[in-house]
């Protein structure tokens, strides 16, 4: 059983504290950083922690699905954001038309799109961040041929940090879209 | 008014002449300097008579209360003898002698059946009058709750406001990858999980009479927001539409939530019954709308939106459907959670990089910060309005602190093992 404990006491005056130190911890735009943690997604998908449960799939997941097939751009599925953007940037286009190709393609497959965000900021509202991204990528499906049925947007927030550090190479990781297919 | 007329009656004794003076003008001061740091009240508390033949006594869960809260200061009683067991017992000159301005006297008696007799008596030392006496009959399951209700007798009496040391906390864990929903009593005691998921928890919140709790897990793969009874263990899904379920906020009244849905496109709010049925959305608007908390009355809500541009709190009034915006310095203002005594909210500001809590009053627009962060959130305010728990870092953990809403007393409650987090204060049973 966890049982709180009630430690150190403070008493502490706060009269007139509202000048606190003011460390801003360097704007967040380390592009290098984001494109590294691109480059390493690769064909792990993330998300899914019942990865491999055969027989659900959609049809669209054979064994030699290019969705998987490491060479196949279909097998990148994150998405990489700036620090309180949530605009998708030009290096995924590629990325992002493969996927909306192939849905547009296959009718019957699904997708979801999972938006996360780093830590900074308050649970609930990283959960509308996180969603805001992962609206923006299905906006951009759409454009280029996916069909909105074929998408549902959810967002985890700041909630499931695939990176735990708390330095900017671990935030540049989590601000991110995960695209899982349904039966995954 | 008469609340503070009440509260300054009650203070008289204690603070005596030097308060008397400024009263009458600076009255709603009074009840801060009661709060500051030099000022608390010295209060002893003599062992209770007979506890020692129980595994709990109450006096020292009494004295932890009082001291916990910041306002009472614990004066030792060693070499009084006999200890007075009873108010009429009490020696003053002994206490004063000792500082102490209050006494708290009592006695634990078996009873044939097995029961116990709690008794307990408050003494105004200075102005030697009791203020309270009370006699419980109760089992020995029942002394902890009954010590927190002795408590709440006495800062009651001595400070004009309503006790919650016999309220209880809601709060999520997290260990390893376990989470875990947990309720315990306002000082951490006898903690009990009421739900564990290997994915993550969020946002519990306290239905108004204090028999269910809402929250969100992300268990399928997606934020859904239920409802779960603590007696009965049972719960159902309140919200479970295509994209994301989250952040409840119950009525006054307990047969509604408004929930953040992202049904028909973006983070929007929705009124929703209890049981899931009769889903309406209460604004459109461009951007994010979310985090929403009642007014005790009802009437309005208060949310979190980025319509502006940034994230700022904005008050809905469900009458006339008019927003309002109501902060303005800085660009992350969010997390309003409205304060019981209908004065205002607490929040959430960014500023630097830090987060940190802040309480605003809408009659005058004043904000006072709270906590200096770095990593504040998750703000929920006492039934009594008088305190605030939130989340906060602490060695690269999370744990519980509280604050006092006039900032001045601090208290941290840390867990051995788990990351601690997002706490939720129940409500007043009764």
């Amino acid at each position: 059983m966890r049982k709180l404990l009630f430690a150190a006491f403070v008493v502490a005056a706060l009269a007139g504290c509202s000048s606190t130190p003011t460390q801003d911890p360097a704007p967040v735009e380390d592009r290098a950083a984001a494109a590294a943690g691109a480059g390493t997604s690769g064909a792990t998908t993330s998300g899914t922690t019942g990865a491999g449960v055969a027989g659900a799939a959609t049809g669209a997941a054979g064994a030699r699905s290019p969705l998987t097939d490491p060479s196949s751009p279909l097998s990148k599925r994150s998405v990489y954001f700036d620090y309180d953007q949530y605009v998708v940037k030009d290096e995924y286009r590629a990325l992002v038309d493969s996927h909306a190709k192939y849905l547009q393609a296959n009718r019957n497959a699904r997708i979801t799109i999972q938006g996360n965000t780093d830590e900074r900021g308050t649970r609930e509202y990283n959960i509308a961040l996180g969603q805001k991204r992962a609206d923006a990528l299905k906006k951009l499906m759409v454009l280029l041929g996916a069909s909105e049925s074929q998408i549902e947007t959810v967002s985890f927030g700041k909630e499931k940090p695939r990176r735990e550090g708390h330095d900017e190479a671990s935030w540049a990781e989590n601000r991110r879209d995960d695209i899982v297919y349904a039966g995954e | 008014m008469q609340h503070l007329l009440r509260s300054l009656r009650s203070l008289l004794p204690i603070l005596a002449l030097a308060i008397l003076a400024t009263a009458p003008a600076r009255a709603q001061l009074t009840i801060e300097i009661v709060g500051g740091a030099g000022t608390t009240i010295p209060i002893a508390i003599v062992p209770f008579e007979g506890e020692n033949s129980f595994p709990l006594g109450i006096s020292g869960v009494v004295g932890a209360d009082l001291q916990r809260s910041g306002l009472f200061k614990l004066v030792d009683d060693t070499g009084i003898v006999p200890r007075p067991a009873r108010p009429e017992d009490v020696r003053t000159s002994d206490f004063r002698a000792r500082g102490a301005d209050a006494v708290v006297v009592g006695s634990m008696r078996p009873l044939p059946d097995g029961r116990v007799e709690v008794r307990f008596g408050l003494v105004d030392a200075v102005k030697q009058v009791q203020l309270a006496a009370m006699t419980y009959t109760v089992t020995p399951a029942q002394f902890r709750a009954t010590a927190h209700k002795i408590a709440d007798v006495v800062y009651q009496r001595l400070t004009g406001d309503v006790g919650v040391f016999s309220t209880r906390i809601a709060y999520i864990t997290k260990q390893g990858s376990r989470y875990q929903l947990m309720i315990a009593d306002a000082d951490g005691n006898a903690p009990q999980s009421i739900v564990g998921s290997n994915e993550p928890l969020l946002s519990p919140a306290w239905s108004p009479d204090g028999t269910r709790v809402a929250y969100v897990s992300l268990e399928n793969k997606k934020p859904i927001v239920y409802v779960q009874s603590l007696a009965t263990g049972q719960r159902q899904v309140v919200a479970n539409f295509r994209g994301s379920n989250s952040a409840p906020a119950w009525s006054p009244d307990g047969r509604k939530l408004i929930v953040t849905l992202t049904k028909d496109g973006g983070s929007q709010l929705f009124l929703i019954n209890a049981d899931g049925s009769g889903v309406q959305r209460l604004l459109s608007s461009p951007g994010i709308d979310t985090e929403a908390s009642f007014a005790p009355d009802g009437q309005s809500v208060l949310f979190t939106s980025d319509r502006g541009g940034t994230p700022q709190v904005y008050r809905l009034n469900l009458a006339t459907n008019v927003v309002e915006r109501l902060t303005f310095d800085g660009n992350y203002n969010v997390s309003p959670r409205a304060t019981p005594d209908g004065k205002g909210f607490v929040f959430v500001r960014r500023d630097g990089g830090r987060f940190m809590l802040g309480i605003q009053d809408y009659a005058t627009r004043q904000v006072q910060m709270l906590t200096a962060g770095p990593l504040d959130e998750s703000p929920s305010v006492a039934p009594n309005s008088k305190l605030v728990i939130y989340a906060a870092q602490q060695g690269g953990r999370g744990i519980l602190a509280a604050v006092s809403a006039d900032g001045r007393v601090k208290q941290r409650l840390v867990s051995p093992a788990a990351d601690v987090r997002e706490p939720a204060w129940g409500p007043l049973l009764r």
